[in-house]
């Protein structure tokens, strides 16, 4: 059973890694408590603004810690040297620290980009360049009452004005801002949460929802034809696991808790929940519910819909929520399935009743070679067939193969590299694998020991029938590393002319080759035709494996030297690529929502009566469209 | 619509680019150097590399034709071995077996054969480049025109002479049964389709599986005519639609990235075939292919046939070419491995890229002096042509007059420069010389070839004599034909202008509409395409000083009537034999016609009027228009077609092909055409 008292194992040390990858920064508490914990809502103005409050990573301020026009944390990111060496700061990953050698190599070479050529960003947010806020008096008379604290400081309300999309993100660095919220909001509990909506609806006010802010569809940018006062009402501060049910094995969290903390409490008391989409570090728990997120290991613990047990969500009609917590109901359309993916639409998720799992004993990480990327796709559809999928595993085409291999930090010992050598020596000369084709899965393991090692066997077994070859645990846990500092790695590009998103979608297995295929051409196509002078990056993996298809997730970035309007041009091709994902037979989205970004071809997507539907449930729920980001709709 | 293709990916080979004459190195080197060169292809690189063998067996072990057998079992109440055994043998029938051993062989043959027969074959260079930088990129479609035996090894032999992998080339199933010759075409990469397959289901579902395995695979470029059969007349042949929508599917399902069409465009100064031709045109039939028939007509390889060009087009971007005409999403919903009916929108596509491609072909062919001479030997009386001959001098004046009126409508005319003091005289002397077979030359005068019959007894019978004129007569024709896609549009307008004595302009767009609808069989267009083709011949017509053009109306200028008379006489045969036939069609008693009697029949009356001189085009005697007239009055839904035991027939809704007799003779005047819906036949 799961423990994790006493460090120094092997076994728990494994066991841990991964998360220390993602909460090394942080300390948690040695010890765990397994009784039902309970918290009270404890709503006041005057609270002191606790910003290193214990165990919570984000602040009611959150310029404290995070960057203003980037990913993260302020102190961590990608530089390139005096030496032209690239660097990653700070202390909080395991790549902190530590100098990455080929990094500056693939970098030109992928991109044609120089260190020469730099494109800085504006260094400070100036509060100038924010519209002054349109505040409606009446509603903020009646807020102060409360005591909610609320803010329209300029920096408060920028930081809330966007998410990580590339048009975002760019725009900030130019300094330049658009419309903003008018105002913001901390709720500290659900019943806050219910006062601030019946304001709004008494004053007619726009809410827009705001949780870890990494939205990547547009969903939080604030609707320009929007006149009202629009309120940022960030959860940031409901962030406490209310009690957990050891008997039910669920926990009741407040939706504003972000996926690390999350993760870190529970494991605290001997549990997880096993849920860790790419942005946990980040994003909260109302908002996976809201987008319908997926988690890496989803294989094992479920997507979010699997996991929740139970939600509450504050709409300006009312509370809703189901009145019991069975595990299954037939009882019409499941109500939940309004409330997931309704991306913020019809109100706010303030209250999560998840399912949880005691911590894995044993985890290991492990990677296969094949020779070309068709072999891969064929392992993958293979191992879902069998239904043996490992808690993850993710194939990355050689593209991406040759961009993880960049990220490797610089090895300590003579011995490392000469074994790095020989490893390589033996795939492409005496496998005979072109390094230019072979693409390698990535696999993480997780449960009993034994089980594990067992599984790990019938895994490896599978690949081999398809020409895979077993390639090591550090491959593999570098392939996991990549996701998580693809997002810091993009601010680096940003400062050399490399401009770059990810998007991804939902396919069957028959066709996942040639969206594949298809969809990386058409961004090289789509570059080419728009003006981009050099090759792009167009690389794919396919991330998530399902009974019926996969999840395919799409990397694209180029150098956009010589570009009048970059990010327009960016656009144009991230729009074909999705028009090609679409005739392929692809989803218009596997986890990132809708947002604004996507909503031209929801109705395509879902059909008319789908819209008329959905329509109407707004409609009904939301007359005076309080909850105004316009997504999805 | 007409547009699209234009602007990046026309035939266009504006700036007259180099053709180079292949043979002259061949006459220069040793032919078995040549065939033994190191052959050393850059194929595409998404090509797997698959053995003829292995290609056979993934379309044998498809998802599709394992459902097709089931399917097709359940139907016949036979077991579904017995099925698959079945198609097992219809791929052996079809498959090709190509080999770079029999390639080198057929190259070494190929030149000893070219080098007697051809001056010079010409191929565009910068065509072939394009070519070989393609097949690197996307499944490549080579779609030449076909006029010739003669194409059907042209494009191997220049692509094995310049590094290109060597094509997979659908032929008809009759040359697979040539001894010898078939199993030598096998290993040259043919592969055999048979005639009338019908709704043979195994044999459709073996082929398209077979053809779309090459294509998704990109093991080897294919190469197919996409008019289905030669030209019997030299003239573009409607297109096929069926292999073109399975060379299509592979992009349209998503399966390929993008195809990339090779408009081929092979020119001939004089046809091998072309009094094969002319004789079963005149229903005299066709000799089976086989091998001695080909050791027979070795007699042939003895005479001079002038030059071939063959220019190889602009690569054509499936992909491009269907943007906003496909919503590849149809195909979302049911496995791709499954039978799907293809959409209206997908038929539409097909059907507008097939016509397309014939049109891209047109433009691209070369011709020569002769097809312009042909004009003009056609248009003097053929009565003159047989007795008293027609003036030297005037004809060369004329064909010059016609060069220019040619080159204005943007022809790409092969015009030698001559040597000597009257270099374009000298160029016409030698080609009437070439076509000796057709006409010739005696005292400043150009005489009609008649066959000369074998000493008899008897004398010769009218019928007989006729016979051998109108042999001559459609061996012109066909010369001719190869220069019609020049001047048909404008030709159309002039028509309509003739007919409908009118100037209005929509009058004579809906009277050109109709031309084109009745005649769609005849000159091929590209279906929806009418406004701009008639913008085009107004344009045409403007340039070359025969029409003024205003917003509303379109007139006769005087000083065009030199071009309105030529172009009106270019189609008064083909008017006056549709009319022969659909006279006969309204004025007979029978409803039903069998086809044999049709033709018999038709050709019986035509024969008759000419004799009677009531008739002055030999044309009319020839079967292709006869086949002609049929397919385009079932296309207009006033000849419907059954099958009766043995053979078709045909029941005619007498009072719609007689509507459409008097709108061609002009007694229905345009605005009926144009006010009715029904009109719109």
């Amino acid at each position: 059973m799961a423990s994790n008292s006493s460090g120094g194992s092997d076994r728990q040390r494994v066991a841990q890694q991964r998360l220390r990858i993602i909460t090394g920064h942080l300390q948690g508490r040695e010890d765990g408590d397994s009784t039902i914990i309970a918290a009270e809502c404890k709503a006041e103005g005057s609270q002191t603004d606790v910003s290193r409050e214990e165990g919570k990573t984000v602040p009611r301020r959150r310029q404290e810690i995070m960057k203003w026009n980037g990913w993260g944390y302020s102190d961590t990111k990608f530089l390139f040297n005096k030496k032209g060496q690239a660097e990653f700061t700070g202390k909080r990953y395991r790549l902190s620290g530590m100098i990455i050698p080929a990094l500056k190599e693939w970098f030109e070479g992928t991109f044609g980009a120089s260190l020469q050529h730099k494109s800085p960003a504006a260094p400070v947010l100036n509060s100038g360049a924010v519209q002054p806020p349109t505040l409606n008096e009446a509603f903020l008379e009646e807020l102060k009452s409360t005591g909610i604290p609320f803010s329209h400081d300029a920096e408060d309300r920028v930081y809330r004005a966007h998410g990580h999309c590339l048009h975002e993100i760019f725009a900030l660095r130019e300094g330049k801002v658009g419309r903003v919220p008018d105002m913001v909001v901390w709720p500290n509990c659900h019943d806050d949460v219910v006062k601030i909506v019946e304001l709004a609806c008494k004053h007619d006010v726009c809410l827009i929802p705001y949780g870890g802010g990494t939205s990547v569809s547009s969903g939080l940018e604030c609707p320009t034809e929007e006149t009202r006062c629009i309120v940022s009402v960030d959860t940031s501060q409901m962030n406490r696991i209310l009690w957990i049910d050891e008997k039910n094995l669920t926990a009741h969290v407040e939706a504003g808790i972000v996926g690390q903390d999350l993760e870190r409490l529970l494991n605290e008391s001997g549990y997880c929940t096993g849920h860790e989409p790419d942005s946990m570090e980040f994003s909260s728990l109302g908002g996976w519910v809201a987008t319908r997120a997926s988690g890496m290991k989803k294989n094992i613990y479920g997507n979010i819909e699997d996991l929740v047990v139970h939600v509450k969500m504050v709409t300006p009609q009312g509370v809703i929520e189901k009145s019991c917590r069975g595990p299954r109901m037939s009882t019409g359309p499941d109500i939940h399935h309004f409330i997931m993916g309704s991306e913020g639409t019809l109100g706010m998720v303030t209250e999560v009743t998840m399912k949880i799992r005691p911590m894995p004993e044993y985890q290991k990480y492990g990677s296969v070679v094949f020779p070309n990327f068709e072999q891969g796709v064929a392992c993958l559809r293979e191992v879902a067939k069998q239904r043996c999928a490992p808690a993850s595993i993710r194939l990355m085409d050689n593209e991406q193969f040759k961009f993880g291999h960049a990220l490797k930090p610089q090895v300590s010992s003579m011995f490392t590299s000469f074994l790095d050598g020989l490893k390589k020596f033996y795939i492409t000369k005496f496998k005979g694998f072109d390094p230019d084709r072979l693409c390698v899965a990535t696999l993480l393991f997780e449960g009993g020991r034994e089980k594990v090692l067992q599984h790990e066997k019938q895994v490896y077994d599978i690949a081999a029938k398809f020409g895979g070859l077993a390639a090591g645990e550090d491959n593999g846990q570098r392939g996991y590393m990549l996701t998580f500092v693809i997002a810091y790695l993009r601010d680096l590009g940003m400062e050399y002319y490399v401009i770059g998103e990810s998007f991804e979608t939902s396919v069957p297995w028959d066709r996942v080759l040639d969206i594949c295929r298809n969809v990386k051409a058409r961004i090289i196509g789509e570059c080419k035709n728009k003006g981009v002078q050099f090759q792009p990056l167009s690389t794919c993996r396919v991330t998530q494996t399902y009974d019926t298809g996969a999840c395919v997730y799409f990397y694209f970035a180029f150098n956009y030297r010589g570009l009048s309007d970059p990010v327009h041009v960016y656009e144009q091709v991230e729009r074909a690529a999705r028009e090609e994902i679409l005739a392929n037979g692809g989803s218009l989205s596997h986890h990132h929502g809708v947002g604004k970004l996507r909503k031209e071809w929801m109705r395509e997507t879902v059909s008319n009566v789908g819209m008329g539907m959905l329509q109407s449930v707004k409609d009904y729920v939301d007359p005076k469209n309080i909850f105004g980001n316009r997504n999805l709709l | 619509m007409s547009n699209t293709y234009r602007d990046s990916c026309g035939a266009g080979l504006e700036n007259e680019e180099e053709f180079v004459d292949i043979l002259e190195e061949r006459r220069r080197s040793s032919d078995l150097g040549h065939a033994l060169r190191t052959f050393s292809p850059h194929p595409y690189k998404g090509a797997e590399s698959c053995s003829n063998a292995d290609l056979n067996k993934a379309v044998l072990e498809s998802q599709y034709l394992r459902y097709m057998a089931k399917e097709i079992a359940a139907e016949t109440g036979s077991s579904v071995e017995e099925v698959r055994e079945e198609a097992c043998e219809i791929l052996e029938e079809m498959s090709q077996n190509l080999q770079l051993k029999c390639i080198r062989l057929m190259g070494f043959t190929m030149t000893k054969v070219l080098k007697r027969l051809y001056s010079g074959i010409f191929v565009n260079m910068e065509g072939l480049n394009m070519l070989q930088q393609s097949i690197q990129e996307h499944p490549v479609i080579l779609m030449p025109n076909h006029r010739s035996y003669m194409d059907f090894l042209i494009i191997s032999y220049i692509m094995f002479t310049y590094d290109i992998p060597m094509p997979f080339i659908a032929a008809g199933i009759p040359l697979s049964g040539m001894k010898l010759v078939g199993e030598l075409l096998r290993r040259s990469g043919a592969f055999f389709i048979r005639r009338a397959i019908g709704s043979d289901k195994l044999y459709w579902a073996v082929l398209s599986e077979y053809v779309r395995t090459i294509v998704k695979t990109g093991i080897a470029p294919l190469e197919f005519y996409v008019e289905g059969l030669r030209s019997r007349t030299l003239k573009s042949v409607m297109p096929k639609l069926g292999m073109m929508h399975m060379v299509m599917e592979p992009f349209f399902k998503g399966e390929v990235y993008d195809i990339t069409l090779i408009p081929i465009s092979i020119s001939y100064d004089r046809v091998l075939e072309e009094s094969l031709l002319a004789h079963e045109l005149l229903g005299i039939p066709k000799l089976k292919e086989s091998t001695m028939a080909l050791l027979k007509a070795s007699k042939v390889l003895q005479e001079d046939y002038g030059s071939m060009h063959v220019n190889f087009g602009r690569p054509m971007s499936v992909r491009h070419l269907c943007e906003g005409k496909i919503n590849r999403c149809q195909y979302n919903l049911v496995p791709r491995d499954l039978p799907q009916k293809p959409s209206a929108e997908v038929q539409a596509c097909v059907s507008w890229l097939a016509n397309l491609m014939v049109r891209v072909q047109e433009e691209g062919s070369v011709m020569g002096p002769w097809a312009l001479m042909a004009c003009l030997l056609l248009q003097a009386p053929t009565i003159v042509l047989t007795e008293e001959g027609l003036p030297w001098q005037e004809l060369t004046d004329k064909t010059l007059w016609l060069r220019k009126l040619a080159l204005d409508f943007g022809a790409r005319l092969n015009w030698p420069s001559g040597q000597g003091q009257a270099p374009d005289t000298d160029v016409m002397s030698s080609t009437v010389a070439l076509h000796g077979s057709v006409v010739n030359r005696k005292a400043g005068r150009v005489f009609l070839v008649q066959e000369k019959e074998p000493v008899r007894n008897r004398p010769i019978s009218p019928e007989e004599e006729m016979i051998s004129t109108a042999a001559a007569v459609l061996m012109l024709a066909s010369y001719r034909n190869m220069s019609l896609h020049i001047f048909v549009r404008p030709a159309l307008l002039v028509t309509a202008l003739h007919i409908t004595k009118t100037t209005q302009k929509d009058e004579l767009l809906a009277f050109f509409c109709f031309l084109q609808d009745v005649f769609s069989n005849e000159f091929i267009f590209i279906p929806g395409n009418s406004s701009q083709d008639f913008e085009e011949a107004c344009f045409l017509l403007k340039k070359c000083g025969a029409v003024h053009v205003s917003e509303q109306e379109v007139t006769v200028s005087d000083a065009g009537l030199e071009v309105l008379s030529f172009l009106q006489a270019l189609l008064q045969p083909f008017i006056d034999s549709y009319q022969v036939i659909f006279r006969y069609l309204c004025e007979n008693e029978a409803h039903v016609y069998a086809e044999k009697q049709f033709l018999t029949a038709v050709r019986n009356l035509a024969t008759e009027l000419i004799l009677s001189g009531e008739l002055h085009t030999y044309e009319a005697l020839s079967s292709d228009t006869h086949k002609n007239v049929l397919s385009a009055l079932q296309r207009l839904d006033t000849v419907t077609k059954s099958r009766a035991s043995e053979q078709n027939e045909y029941t005619v809704n007498k009072a719609a092909v007689r509507r459409i007799d008097d709108v061609l003779s002009g007694k229905i005047p345009p605005q009926m055409l144009h006010t009715t819906p029904e009109a719109k036949l």
